[in-house]
């Protein structure tokens, strides 16, 4: 009889790759979670030694944006259940097909989820909960999820459907459209967030004059800097943490010495709250 | 405040579930947003934590796990700095401050973790010589309450202390200069995130949508959501009109870039026939 994987295999493999990263490890990563989530297909269409090799197969390194790994689970859910059925599919051939799609699909899952969802998700959250306001973290818990179990749900059902076809798919330009897009309006936004949720006030003064209706202008650094381009100081301290972070300075470093120049120039009085 | 024990005991249960969701990335409960709002909520003081949860996620907003790197822990930051402002009467500043190095130490913890959990990988591997699927499940849940654990112990142990004088002495013995340089430095610490995105994204070519952003914004009053439609628009617009893609869809048989050359020869052999 013929070996045949179940609308509810397939389901419970989608609940279960919500725990692929559950067991990350320095030396397989995403190996052993990987495995979890195959675990009703494995059940269904092997047992003894069959099963054995089959769990060995899939518990091999991986590693890749974890929403992506959707297509990947329903290319192997296809191909192990044609092995299943006596197709002549070496071992060899399954992880091949696995590790091969890991880089290819973290090159568009990195920036489309990590560069552009989530950043603009929580930003758009994180405007409304400076406020106080309860709807900031409810719609970016909604609008992230919401994306992110569509892209699991509906990736294991293509990946399942389509099976080895997909690798077509993945070198054609769809995907490199789709990460070109994002990256767009990821750029866009983060430039618009470095100019408005930044906040610089540099209020030294630079001269006082009494104009000729008696009223006392005071020019300070930071008028003159506004007139020149609002947002100008938090543009270059931007650059100045691109180019340190592409030396590979750590992150955590680089906020401690933001936060040692928040407090000297306070403390000097180069600089106050707006 | 002294924390009631119910109190304690849900801070320990919803950090437990924020140190999972830092490693499995999924939820997103491990995101200020998320979880200063709900610590802020079991201890009585949502707004608070709602606020805080808003600052600190600008600040955390390019912490990811990107390949093998391990980000900063925004899990036992939001966490704990929450429980400091609510219950033990810090400002936001000094909220703020203290989750920097607790996600500094928060990130070595999950380094740490990340290299103990190989023993259930290594465990598995045993299962599979016996064909044990359960042993392949417990072995990833038991991987999963370890990095659990390791957000809802530090946790529990500053909610049990943080109503003791000693902490609050140590809290009040911040000095204002600190405390005001801090908040000054909040406004602009948020620029590390957005340089983690930027770079990213590692598309420099891309860059004038970078600066077209930053000019809209400065010389406008738009909110997030309108700047975030004249960028989807933008995009589409870049996409529809980029010559390499109309380029490729004129000739499909060149479609894929790999494959460009067997396609084309493939063709060749069909006419030949």
């Amino acid at each position: 009889m013929e070996k045949k994987l179940t609308k509810s295999d397939l389901f419970w493999t989608f609940i279960r790759s919500n725990f692929l990263q559950a067991s990350w490890n320095m030396e397989r990563m995403q190996g052993l979670g990987y495995c979890f989530g195959m675990v009703p297909i494995l059940r269904r269409l092997y047992s003894g030694n069959d099963l054995k090799q089959a769990i060995k197969r899939h518990l091999e390194f991986f590693n890749t944006q974890p929403f992506v790994t959707a297509p990947i689970i329903g290319i192997t859910a296809a191909m192990e259940e044609k092995k299943a059925n006596g197709a002549d599919i070496p071992d060899g051939v399954i992880n091949g097909i696995k590790v091969g799609m890991m880089g290819p699909l973290a090159g568009v899952g990195d920036p489309i989820f990590w560069g552009t969802l989530r950043p603009i998700t929580a930003a758009l959250g994180a405007s409304f909960a400076i406020n106080g306001s309860l709807a900031g973290p409810i719609l970016f818990f909604l609008l992230f999820n919401i994306i992110r179990l569509f892209v699991r749900y509906y990736g294991i059902q293509y990946g399942y459907a389509k099976g080895t076809d997909i690798v077509q798919d993945i070198a054609g330009n769809k995907l490199q459209k789709l990460t070109e897009g994002a990256s767009i309006l990821g750029l866009f936004v983060m430039g618009a967030l470095v100019n408005k949720w930044t906040s610089v006030n540099i209020p030294v003064v630079v001269s006082e004059i009494t104009n000729a209706k008696g009223e006392v202008v005071v020019t300070t650094v930071q008028s003159i800097l506004d007139q020149l381009m609002p947002g100008l100081v938090p543009l270059l301290m931007t650059f100045a943490c691109m180019a340190l972070l592409k030396r590979k300075v750590n992150a955590i470093w680089i906020i401690f010495g933001l936060f040692a120049i928040g407090i000297i120039c306070y403390a000097l009085g180069i600089m106050n709250v707006k | 405040m002294e924390l009631s024990s119910i109190q304690i005991i849900l801070v320990f249960i919803f950090a437990t579930i924020a140190g999972m969701g830092s490693v499995l990335d999924e939820m997103q409960t491990h995101r200020p947003l998320i979880a200063c709002t709900v610590t802020g909520l079991i201890l009585g003081d949502i707004t608070t934590g709602i606020i805080i949860g808003g600052t600190l996620e600008m600040i955390a907003l390019g912490w990811m796990n990107i390949g093998a790197a391990i980000a900063p822990d925004a899990a036992v930051a939001s966490v704990i700095s929450t429980i400091l402002v609510v219950a033990g009467g810090q400002n936001l500043a000094a909220g703020i401050a203290i989750a920097i190095p607790l996600a500094a130490a928060g990130q070595v913890l999950l380094i740490i973790c990340k290299t103990v959990s190989v023993v259930f990988q290594h465990r598995a591997d045993t299962y599979a010589e016996e064909g044990n699927l359960f042993g392949i499940d417990l072995m990833n849940y038991l991987a999963l309450l370890l990095f659990g654990l390791r957000v809802g112990i530090p946790a529990v142990l500053v909610a049990m202390t943080v109503g003791t004088g000693a902490v609050q002495d140590i809290l009040n013995a911040i000095p204002p200069v600190i405390t005001g340089g801090l908040q000054v430095a909040g406004g602009f610490i948020v620029v590390v995130g957005y340089a983690m995105v930027i770079n990213m994204m590692g598309a420099k070519y891309l860059m004038p949508f970078f600066f077209l952003g930053f000019v809209v914004a400065a010389y406008t009053n738009f909110n997030l959501v309108a700047l975030g439609i004249i960028g989807l628009v933008l995009a589409i617009v870049y996409i529809q009109l980029n010559p390499k893609y109309a380029a490729l869809s004129a000739a499909p048989a060149a479609e894929a870039k790999g494959g460009s050359t067997n396609a084309a020869e493939d063709d060749l052999d069909d006419e030949l026939d």
